[in-house]
């Protein structure tokens, strides 16, 4: 782990015409060797002096991803001191998430938050005086990563890779317990299942990778959360945004339970809308953990929109709702124009303050939609709201646990095809669900010992 | 009042599996030593089950002979019968186990100790530790004698203020109803040590006569049996055995057990110790089980000069008439007579997370414990930490840097290390799923890993030093010589292969090449490879696995070289976490309590993250390099 090849976007992905992949450890050469093709022909990255730059072009395969400038620096004059390759990537943030991925299929691994300035740190390239301010960066930038790589997964994918994992702890657990005790549990004709219970998982698992480029994983783009008390309508407008039937709508108070996630792409902006339980003082225990979640993610959005059932009157809960959005960027939709108007832009005015945007729509009659699209394309080009862009380097982290599951599980598969004992397999499962874990934030510990003396009775 | 005083190198509490392989570890390596017992006719004593050995405690005890401990060689004079089980899996999980007799084994044990030079048995309770400033000066025994010693080691077994459980009857002894030590515990509690109360149980013990045997399944010894020890020759083990007998639980027993469920003292809540998942009772199983028909449940020698036998897989603290209506239920033991009812023990223990991996107390110099003491179960685990113990009781009188065995070494190291890292809120027990370089570590290769250390520490002799460095050397000539020998494709080696199962070969391979083959093994091969040398079993058997299984070899020794960077990064003893920036809270509460020796075994801490690591070697190397410029 210490001494191997490490790769990150190392500039903000959202601002800027240029974005630089950083490659930092003893195989950065022989990394950009193997997709670098340098304009004039044969010249390897390898076989140049320090501190060059050249130009070229990245290559995955024989396609062509992006036209750009490669800088080396060997060691140890480099930031970390070990040998250094930057890329210039100038194709967009798509082209640039190519190269990094076509970087981490070539043998780098994508780095852990302040992996690089804490190798600089080790290598004795940053003095002693910055030390603290090193610990400050890898642990804010943790604390960060650890609470994005997780909220930024899809809540679907979550449950997916828990799904797995427990599958797979079943396996190992039924394996593991036969192990330590042959005589009470047998395993006459179980490479047979475990064989099919493996391809499918790696199914599974493959198509997840495949998708990761399609931002079916990851929460990309500007995070939307709808909010608003019961039944104004957030449903109805999710469903009217995305122009299908998604969303459960009915008029029961309190039916969206769950919080509901969905990708829209709106002139090139992407929004992933959120759309949560309504928020009112409740008795209701499964309403309640709805309301926690509304608020949870109100925290988390870059923008909120705020709808309003403008047929009734604005009542105590609105101020609670108030609360949570005073220090965020909202639109409030006044919902149900077809209906007759109780509640006006003025009244709403008087909570939400001059600055925010309030606008008139009926979700049902599909009206006021297109101004709504217009104001977040004018909030989001003004500036006014901006996404995380740290979802790219987690992309490429999550891509390449998937892919150490997917192949731990086929070395599973390649076990069980050479006829190899049972305990053999066990092995590539265990990396496999290690590798699972790291997506979710979750490790191993005891789940194993765990699993075997919940399900098998064990010993004398 | 005039009272004994006398003055020892090392004094070792407790003669079960832990006290005998520690004070024999002692008094071998040159420690004037005395071994306290409550009693001496339990020396060795096997109070539970009637074997040694087992998944992955098969290896532990291949482990401690390899490093010079007895129980191996014991085991191996005194075993009725003896099985390798998991013989149809990887060589990894392979394990031995062996039928004691039990009395056998006890006094072929006792007969050792008293024959060893340096060692003194004495039949004493120790009632209390004499500490100084931090540092173990002596012990003072219940009859007011005192032993001054350089060392000590704690090896009580099940003993301090122990309790035996059934029914409504509860006694206030030890196991087999031997005295209880109840004094200790309040010497050690004085000291600042924190205690846990840890429960175990064990089933009835039935007269053979009132079995019928007629009604359950056979179950047989190995035909070639494979002796524990490296340096028992085998064909001197192969003889006679006795066989073991299986049957059944069903419906009627566990009707049986449920409807008296209130009448156990385990949901009365008369017994409050913790007891073990992995070894429950028979009413546990039921009520977690229930909807299993029918538990395992095996008869047991427990040994050739008794007719007692031991029911395994129906332990129980049910009260005494519960009992026999349940062992009668199952079939073959209608008429079954009781001779030991089952019960349950309670009995006071440590939380290990207090030891340093070499066992000794992080708070008190010169004090070491090992065994059931350490929250720990079984008769294995307990050797393997009493030799540990013993050695580095001896080597820090001597010295020497304390052997510390780590994950990626041996079992033993596994063992110790998640007793002294991890929480163990129930009796542990070693299992081959908690080793996770267990392809490295198996019970065929255990003196090519540790013996030499058990030379370099002085447990081993020479003449078997010099065997092994000579097994080591064949081994080494004969997998070169394998993987250059190509044995060409000629008619006669096609036809060979044919009649192994094996496809033919287009081109020429190695010998090394066609081991790897799922079909073939290095001892088939012996027809097409005239060049063979002469080698025993042990170097052959060596050349196949580490041949055959290469490739995960090596897989997994890329990953112990990866671990032990992090474990060859000490953390300083005198590391204040205070100092330490941006640690957060539960990382820095964990690190002030349980201090880890090294970044490995922080890593290792519930609640250490990954980026506290990060912090911490970040914090090191900043210490480090200020330390450099002053």
């Amino acid at each position: 782990m210490e001494n191997d090849t490490i790769a990150a976007i190392s500039t903000a992905v959202a601002d800027s015409g240029i974005s630089i992949i950083r490659i930092s450890g003893e195989q950065a050469t022989f990394v950009i060797d193997r997709i670098y093709r340098p304009r004039d022909g044969k010249k390897k990255i390898s076989g140049q002096p320090s501190h060059t730059i050249h130009y070229g072009f990245i290559q995955d395969g024989d396609e062509v991803i992006d036209e750009v400038l490669v800088s080396l620096m060997r060691a140890p004059r480099s930031y970390t001191a070990e040998d250094v390759v930057e890329i210039h990537c100038h194709g967009g943030i798509y082209a640039t998430r190519r190269v990094l991925d076509a970087v981490i299929k070539n043998g780098a691994r994508p780095a852990e938050p302040g992996e690089f300035t804490k190798r600089a740190f080790l290598n004795g390239r940053i003095d002693l005086s910055r030390a603290e301010a090193v610990i400050d960066i890898i642990n804010a930038k943790n604390e960060f990563a650890l609470k994005s790589s997780v909220n930024q997964l899809k809540g679907a994918v979550h449950e997916k890779i828990k799904m797995l994992r427990e599958t797979i702890l079943g396996q190992l657990a039924f394996i593991e317990a036969s192990l330590d005790d042959p005589e009470h549990i047998s395993l006459d004709g179980y490479s047979d299942s475990l064989k099919k219970e493996t391809e499918q998982l790696t199914d599974q698992i493959r198509r997840m990778i495949d998708s990761a480029d399609d931002g079916r994983i990851l929460k990309e783009g500007i995070q939307t959360v709808i909010l608003g008390k019961p039944n104004v309508g957030k449903s109805s407008l999710l469903n009217a945004l995305l122009r299908e039937e998604r969303a459960i709508v009915t008029e029961i108070a309190g039916t969206t339970r769950d919080v509901l996630e969905e990708t829209l792409s709106m002139n090139g902006i992407m929004l992933n809308l959120i759309d949560t339980a309504g928020i009112r003082n409740t008795e209701d225990i499964v309403e309640k953990i709805g309301v926690e979640k509304a608020k949870e993610k109100a925290e988390q959005a870059d923008l909120v929109i705020y709808v309003v059932d403008s047929s009734t009157e604005l009542d105590e809960n609105d101020r609670e709702i108030m609360r949570v959005l005073s220090s965020k960027k909202v639109i409030v939709l006044l919902n149900k124009s077809d209906l007759s108007q109780v509640t006006t832009n003025e009244m709403v005015r008087e909570f939400i303050g001059d600055s925010s945007p309030v606008l008139t729509v009926s979700a049902k009659e599909n009206t006021g939609l297109d101004a709504l699209e217009k104001q977040i394309r004018e909030m989001f080009y003004s500036g006014e709201i901006s996404f995380n862009d740290e979802v790219y380097i987690t992309n490429a982290r999550q891509k390449a646990a998937l892919t150490e599951a997917k192949n731990s599980l086929e070395k599973v598969l390649a076990s069980i095809e050479n006829h190899m004992p049972e305990d053999f397999y066990s092995i590539d499962l265990m990396d496999a669900y290690a590798s699972l874990g790291r997506i979710i934030g979750e490790s191993v510990g005891e789940d194993l010992i765990n699993e075997i003396f919940a399900n098998f009775c064990m010993g004398k | 009042m005039s009272k004994i005083e006398e003055f020892v190198d090392v004094v070792v509490v407790g003669a079960g599996h832990a006290g005998c392989e520690a004070a024999l570890a002692c008094a071998r390596l040159g420690m004037k030593t005395v071994m306290f017992t409550v009693s001496v006719d339990s020396i060795a004593l096997m109070p539970c089950n009637p074997n040694i050995g087992g998944s992955s405690k098969g290896h532990l005890v291949r482990e401690v002979d390899a490093l010079g401990g007895e129980m191996g060689k014991n085991i191996d004079k005194t075993f009725i019968q003896s099985k390798m089980l998991n013989k149809s899996k990887g060589p990894a999980v392979h394990s031995l186990r062996a039928q004691a007799d039990k009395s056998d084994y006890s006094r072929s044990m006792r007969l050792v100790l008293e024959r060893t030079e340096n060692l003194q048995i004495k039949q004493m309770e120790v009632a209390e530790l004499i500490i100084e400033d931090k540092i173990l000066k002596a012990v003072r025994t219940i009859s007011g004698a005192v032993y001054h010693c350089k060392a000590a080691i704690l090896c009580t077994g099940t003993y301090l203020k122990a309790r035996c459980i059934y029914g409504d009857v509860s006694m206030y002894t030890g196991p087999n109803g031997l005295q209880a030590a109840n004094h200790l515990t309040d010497s050690l509690v004085e000291n600042g040590v924190k205690m846990y109360r840890f429960k175990t149980g064990t089933p009835a013990r039935i007269a053979k006569k009132s079995i019928d045997f007629s009604k359950m399944e056979e179950q047989k010894g190995d035909e070639t049996i494979v002796p524990f020890s490296f340096t028992t020759d085998p064909a001197s083990v192969q003889k006679e055995q006795v066989s073991c007998w299986l049957t059944y639980t069903n419906e009627k027993t566990h009707e049986i057990i449920r409807e008296n469920l209130d009448r156990s003292p385990l949901f009365s809540g008369m017994i409050e110790g913790t007891g073990p998942r992995y070894c429950p009772s028979i009413e546990d199983k039921v009520v977690r089980f229930s909807d299993k028909s029918r538990h395992q449940v095996f008869i047991e020698p427990e040994g050739i000069h008794t007719d007692e036998m031991y029911i395994d897989g129906m332990s129980s603290s049910l009260p005494e008439d519960v009992q026999i209506r349940m062992y009668r239920s199952v079939p073959g033991l209608e008429n079954a007579q009781i001779v030991r009812n089952a019960y349950a023990i309670e009995y006071d223990c440590i939380d290990a997370r207090q030891l340093k991996p070499s066992l000794e107390f992080k708070e008190i110099s010169g004090l070491f414990s090992a065994g059931q003491f350490n929250g720990s179960s079984g008769y294995e685990e307990a050797a393997a930490q009493g030799l540990i113990a013993g050695i580095n009781a001896a080597g820090k009188i001597k010295g020497r840097a304390p052997l510390i065995l780590d994950r990626s070494e041996a079992y033993i190291g596994v063992l110790i290390d998640d007793l002294v890292t991890k929480e163990n809120l129930e009796p542990y027990r070693m299992m081959t799923s908690r080793a996770e370089y267990r392809l490295l570590l198996r019970q065929d290769n255990a003196d090519l890993r540790l013996t030499k250390k058990g030379y370099e520490i002085g447990l081993i002799d020479d003449y078997r030093y010099q065997k092994l460095l000579r097994k080591e050397k064949e081994i080494e000539q004969e997998i070169a010589r394998v993987k250059k020998t190509y044995i060409g494709t000629r008619e006669e080696i096609q036809r060979f292969l044919e009649a192994h199962g094996s496809i033919g070969l287009k081109s020429s391979a190695t010998l090394a090449e066609l081991i790897r083959r799922p079909e073939l093994t290095y001892n088939d091969l012996a027809g097409i490879d005239p060049q063979r040398p002469a080698l025993s079993k042990e170097v052959t058997d060596q050349v196949n696995i580490l041949i055959k299984y290469d490739g995960y070899l090596e897989r997994q020794m890329k990953q112990v070289e990866q671990f032990r960077k992090l474990e060859r990064k000490n953390i300083p003893e005198e590391i204040d976490y205070d100092e330490v920036p941006s640690l957060r809270i539960e990382a820095r509460q964990k690190l002030k309590q349980y201090r880890p020796s090294s970044i490995g075994q922080a890593s290792r801490i519930a609640g250490v993250s990954p980026a506290d690591i990060s912090v911490l070697l970040v914090y090191l190397e900043k210490e480090r390099q200020r330390k450099k410029h002053e």
